[in-house]
């Protein structure tokens, strides 16, 4: 330990903490829901992937009463219940192990106590069909009230889960004053900082227009106004699932990899970063809406490219850890360092996998943004193409890949089926490429994204090739999920009873913190919401000062 | 703070980049011409067929090649189902919805917009090439959502 001791460590206390129990149980459920979600969205998945090779399987699902149905399953299971579920469990653990502090245990469990409620309702409201609406929820398609109040508990327990974090991480800045922010505990805490204020505008989108309105409250709701405000959250809500697994990214895969983090201070700049540019961007998920002048969506499109830049600055940071790590372990040239990397870790491979997809998620997103080819692929299958490179790879194989250590080490059962969870992660991730490629290609040729292509009146040759390739690389996808639950159960019944890691993986880092005022700034998380908000004024504010009051046009249209 | 000359250099050469990929979005959209629907005007959904230019539905010809396309989007067809133009039109599509979201794509160009109740949509596409390009309503809105499409012939 003492060689080590010249290093930084991204957590308070190099001796380890644990949660007791009573505070590691509702984590542990939150992270089952998750892990469960993903598995229960993905049979849609397969059937939506097929149907786009032009094969119908939808007859082998007699329970549902359309695609639009498992469509809507789909989304709010694996984009919505998965990434959140995870968040709520993983995020409030790192904070509480880099502080070296228990949780309020009211919180945890009212957390986890709220997303259970609220998965009760949205269930309800989705396997009875009645909110085959799309996890977009675009008025004016009305779900039930029981699937917009779902949506909401859900969020309601990111913020008790988040205030279980803010107040160890305020108690710990009492107890320490003038020191340095463990640098773990930040960028937990600077992630769900960011979503809290991001997940605002989808509250009162939920609780003032749409609950009311398929309540009969009032008769008529505003089309345009809700769909702002979706989006309003709606973009900062990818960077929401991106985070966590950047903090992983960052803070615990270089120990995973043998080598270290590169800079304390500016990892932390780059999380007060996304704090401050994830949300005034939304507006280009809406560059071909009417309502909305080009001047918004152009101001817009500037700040979605200036969000891509701290993930550049991830991507140099994060390659620098694990070069450290591979040349550590003897790799010599410019690549030599890449095969000497603990391949064999099915935690780290998972995570590795899902950062070479990310950098392809990465420049799609880059087009999605340039309004002029946004109009080219705007709601075609290039877009799927593009997410399912970010959150359903990038976000996805990130957290299975946490998963190989965070279950174990919350049931202190060791991993079985560590060779079947290396070949999970390779078959989903060259399934992503395979379906991407598939999608984003169709994409280009005009298929539009959301469409039963099996029973649709039009069809055209030149997606036949893009189809096939969806086709197969979603059933890659199916079988490399399925193998990741079944390693997982194994784990959780019948691994090994003592097996499980005593620790986290944290990391240390390269470089000490640095003692400037500036850059002890990036502590005061509350005076960068603050700047957030702000820039969010300024994003938005013109929009709806000119646009206000809303034009209430529409009754709720109920065709399931 | 510090900074590692490599990371430094990374970092600067990306916001070069980025900032290169937004001029030439710049030069694109205003050497080509490429808008993006703008506000246009706000609408009643159920007050559509009553009132103009949606009183009267269809393609006409505005000036030598300038032609305007008023369509209405609606659970789960375009009115009109087909249009007909000349080839080397500019088509001026003003399209709205009296339900739902749907969306108007006409495949092969950039013309892309969404229709949202309560709103007007407009842009513009100059098709030179004669042939048959599908009209793709490419937001789900509802069960028949894949059966809604139309045809811009041109001649």
């Amino acid at each position: 330990m003492s060689t080590l001791t010249a290093f930084a460590a991204s957590v308070h206390d190099r001796a380890t903490f644990r949660l007791p129990e009573v505070q590691q149980r509702p984590l542990r459920w939150s992270l089952y829901i998750g892990y469960a979600a993903l598995t229960a969205g993905i049979f849609h998945g397969l059937a939506q992937a097929l149907s786009y090779a032009n094969i119908d399987i939808l007859q082998y699902f007699p329970a549902l009463r359309s695609y639009y149905q498992g469509l809507t399953a789909h989304g709010v299971a694996n984009a919505l219940i998965f990434t959140f579920s995870f968040s709520n469990a993983f995020l409030p653990l790192m904070t509480a192990r880099a502080l070296s502090r228990t949780l309020s245990p009211g919180l945890l469990w009212g957390s986890l106590g709220s997303l259970v409620a609220g998965n009760i309702l949205v269930v309800f409201a989705i396997v009875t069909n009645r909110a085959t609406v799309l996890y977009t929820s675009y008025a004016p398609l009305q779900a039930h009230w029981t699937y917009y109040l779902g949506l909401v508990l859900v969020v309601v327990s990111t913020w008790l889960a988040f205030l279980a974090m803010v107040l160890a991480w305020r108690g710990f800045k009492k107890d320490h004053p003038g020191e340095n922010m463990p640098l773990l505990a930040h960028i937990s805490v600077a992630s769900y900082a960011m979503w809290f204020l991001a997940s605002l505008p989808i509250a009162v989108e939920f609780l003032v227009f749409l609950l009311p309105w398929t309540l009969g409250w009032v008769e008529k709701t505003d089309p345009l106004m809700t769909r702002t405000l979706f989006w309003f959250t709606g973009h900062a809500i990818v960077y929401a699932w991106l985070l966590p697994a950047y903090v992983s990214w960052y803070a615990l895969v270089p120990r995973q990899a043998g080598g270290k983090i590169v800079s304390n201070t500016l990892t932390k700049f780059v999380f007060i970063l996304f704090l401050l540019l994830s949300i005034p961007t939304g507006f280009h998920h809406q560059y071909t809406d009417p309502g909305i002048s080009t001047t918004m969506k152009a101001i817009h499109a500037v700040l979605t490219f200036g969000v891509f830049f701290p993930s550049l600055a991830t991507a140099f940071s994060v390659m620098a850890s694990l070069e450290m790590g591979g040349r550590k372990a003897g790799g010599k040239g410019l690549l030599g360092w890449i095969p000497k990397l603990p391949w064999g870790n099915p935690s780290l491979t998972a995570q590795l996998l899902a950062m070479i997809t990310f950098v392809f998620g990465g420049i799609t997103g880059l087009i999605n943004a340039s309004f002029t080819m946004n109009q080219i692929i705007h709601n075609t299958t290039w877009v799927p193409g593009h997410f399912h490179m970010t959150v359903g790879s990038a976000v996805a194989l990130t957290l299975m890949g946490v998963a190989y250590w965070m279950v174990p080490y919350l049931t202190g059962r060791g991993l079985r089926g560590r060779k079947m969870a290396l070949a999970s992660s390779w078959i989903y991730s060259i399934g992503v490429f395979v379906f991407a490629r598939g999608m984003i290609s169709a994409g280009l040729e005009g298929m539009p994204r959301r469409i039963y292509r099996v029973q649709a009146a039009y069809d055209q040759e030149a997606w036949n090739l893009g189809g096939a390739l969806t086709g197969i690389g979603g059933t890659m996808m199916f079988v490399g999920i399925l193998m990741f639950f079944f390693v997982i159960g194994v784990t959780i019944f019948f691994g090994r009873k003592g097996g499980g890691p005593t620790d986290i993986p944290w990391s240390e880092t390269l470089l000490t913190p640095h003692e400037s005022r500036w850059s002890k700034s990036f502590d005061r998380i509350g005076f960068w919401m603050i700047v957030a908000i702000v820039l969010i004024v300024i994003a938005y504010g013109p929009f709806f000062a000119t646009y206000l009051p809303p034009n209430f046009v529409s009754p709720g249209f109920r065709f399931f | 703070m510090k900074v590692h000359l490599y990371e430094k250099a990374f970092l600067w050469l990306g916001a070069v980049l980025l900032v290169f990929c937004l001029g030439a979005l710049l030069y694109a959209s205003l050497a080509h011409g490429i808008h993006l629907p703008d506000r246009e005007a706000e609408i009643d959904p159920s007050e559509v067929a009553s009132t103009p230019p949606f009183d009267d539905p269809g393609v006409r010809q505005v000036s030598g090649d300038e032609y305007e396309a008023v369509m209405i989007g609606r659970m789960w067809s375009f009115e009109p189902a087909e249009i007909r133009v000349p080839a080397g039109s500019n088509v001026t599509f003003v399209a709205t919805t009296t339900d739902v979201l749907h969306g108007l794509n006409v495949e092969g160009t950039r013309l892309n917009m969404m229709l949202i109740p309560g709103q007007v949509s407009r842009n513009a596409y100059r098709f030179r090439e004669p042939g048959e390009y599908l009209i793709i309503c490419h937001e789900f809105c509802g069960p028949g959502h894949h059966l809604m499409f139309g045809k811009v012939i041109v001649e």
